[in-house]
């Protein structure tokens, strides 16, 4: 078998694309305009797939802050953290995470997926069970993956299923680590977290709970589902993202577990590679100060997300889940999604094409994500563009549910 | 205690499912080579078998599974405990 024949099923993807003369993969953003608008095949286009949940990139106290990093401090580390790139920033990011958890201690990592790859691959091993949720994202699969551990799955959402799967471990549920995530990223449902507490509680286990889509957007100070649900103490430990609510690039775990400290030694994804850079560190730590007190944008943005589902229901569109940040809708295979996907982009909205084999099921989505920076008009603007292809294009939604 | 057979024959009817009678399925036949089978659905077929025999089955067993009857031997060693 030649190096590249690997490759023949992308090439066959590809040309179908081709012949159909769309380009979901390879968008490009002509000019950033806003944190809700860009210029894309030159027209001014709706941003409504972005992950930008609060609107924070554009904020001009974030922007400040990671000017004077820049200029005081310089454009990169040059290093890992364990060699010549911690700076004391990066140190009073970590601070200010563990205190907003009101937990021991967190590490910041260079991006949302090396902090699922350095947490699992830094904790588990060879001889270590890790229970995982069918539909967590490829990151923790990923990370599984590096740390060579014993990965059982159990299907998405169901804590009963957990639960007999740390039955069968006897002894050794106590060990055994359990990863879910607060906001599912392809249809926006939540985990059940009161139930999956509930079979750690009756099995033994530690539970890592995953929220990069929700914090920020979930619970009283916006630290997630744990907060919302009043779980907060039964999660031992919480990864998270800097690069959707937080608007930077980054990730993060926090733990009250003194072993944390030490992950940082055994975390193959923390060591080899280069820190986080000063006006990244800055733009986060000034983002997290804002996200913390931001119960004003947490309201606006649940208002937009709501009434963007309650709209697209109306139309008689099928969703993946209840009121989220993430709305996906359903559509019928992957030839209608991408000429879903299409039409909403000529008609200046962009959102997320999901199709199988990253999405669940193997459903077709196409996936919105809403932000508290968008205005009535600009959330209309999406609905006016659904409700169009709605009436052009009535066969397009399919019957089938979204299964989760 | 489950046997190599009962293993193999509930493999074979839950692949024989997934790719919809088109190939006969044997010992030998190669997951991915043969059916063409994404990791994903081989992942699923494998909680259809945990249902079936009341057995966790770690998916990190699968980069070392090429055929039907690797799969099956490597579950009929998880049920012994191995």
């Amino acid at each position: 078998m030649g190096l590249f024949d690997k490759f023949q099923g992308l090439v066959a993807a590809r040309g179908e694309l081709e012949a159909l003369g769309i380009d979901p993969f390879g968008v490009e953003i002509e000019r950033i305009l806003s944190p809700t608008e860009g210029i894309i095949r030159g027209r001014r286009t709706i941003l409504a797939g972005t992950n930008n949940y609060l609107g924070l990139t554009f904020h001009p106290d974030c922007i400040a802050a990671a000017h004077r990093a820049l200029d005081a401090e310089g454009t990169g580390t040059t290093g890992s953290r364990m060699a010549n790139g911690s700076y004391a920033s990066h140190r009073r990011l970590e601070a200010e995470l563990a205190a907003f958890y009101g937990m021991r201690d967190a590490i910041v990592f260079s991006t949302g997926y090396q902090a699922n790859l350095g947490v699992l691959a830094g904790l588990t091993g060879p001889k270590d069970v890790v229970l995982l949720d069918a539909d967590c994202h490829a990151s923790l699969y990923d990370g599984c993956r590096l740390s060579g551990a014993e990965v059982i799955r159990f299907r998405h959402n169901n804590a009963d299923e957990l639960a007999t799967r740390l039955r069968r471990l006897g002894a050794r549920a106590a060990d055994a680590l359990i990863v879910v995530e607060g906001i599912y990223s392809m249809l926006g449902d939540r985990a059940p977290l009161e139930e999956i507490v509930a079979a750690k509680r009756e099995h033994g286990g530690y539970l890592l709970v995953d929220e990069a889509h929700s914090l920020g957007v979930l619970g009283e100070r916006g630290r997630g589902l744990v907060e919302e649900l009043g779980v907060l103490a039964d999660a031992d430990l919480i990864v998270g993202t800097f690069s959707k609510s937080l608007g930077g690039t980054g990730g993060f775990c926090v733990s009250d577990l003194p072993a944390l400290e030490l992950v940082r030694y055994s975390s193959r994804p923390y060591i080899f590679t280069a820190s986080p850079s000063p006006a990244t560190i800055a733009s986060t730590r000034q983002a997290l100060s804002i996200l913390a007190s931001g119960r004003e944008l947490r309201a606006r943005l649940r208002a937009n997300f709501e009434h963007l589902h309650a709209r697209l229901t109306a139309m008689g569109y099928t969703l993946g889940a209840s009121p989220s940040p993430v709305i996906a809708v359903v559509l019928a295979d992957r030839v209608e999604a991408l000429q879903f996907w299409n039409h909403l982009l000529q008609r200046g909205v962009y959102v997320n094409l999901m199709l199988p084999p990253a999405t669940p099921n193997g459903v077709s989505l196409i996936r919105c994500s809403v932000s508290a920076a968008h205005s009535p008009e600009q959330i209309d603007a999406v609905c006016a563009a659904f409700a169009e292809l709605r009436a052009t294009a009535g066969s397009v939604v399919a019957e089938h549910g979204a299964g989760g | 205690m489950l046997e190599y057979p009962q293993i193999l024959a509930e493999l074979k009817s839950g692949l024989t499912a997934l790719t919809q009678g088109r190939l006969e399925i044997g010992e030998d036949t190669d997951l991915v080579g043969d059916l063409n089978l994404d990791s994903l659905q081989v992942m699923n077929l494998l909680l259809e078998i945990e249902d079936r025999f009341d057995i966790s089955i770690p998916v990190s067993i699968l980069p070392d599974v090429r055929t039907v009857k690797d799969l099956a031997l490597r579950i009929e060693n998880l049920a012994r405990g191995g």
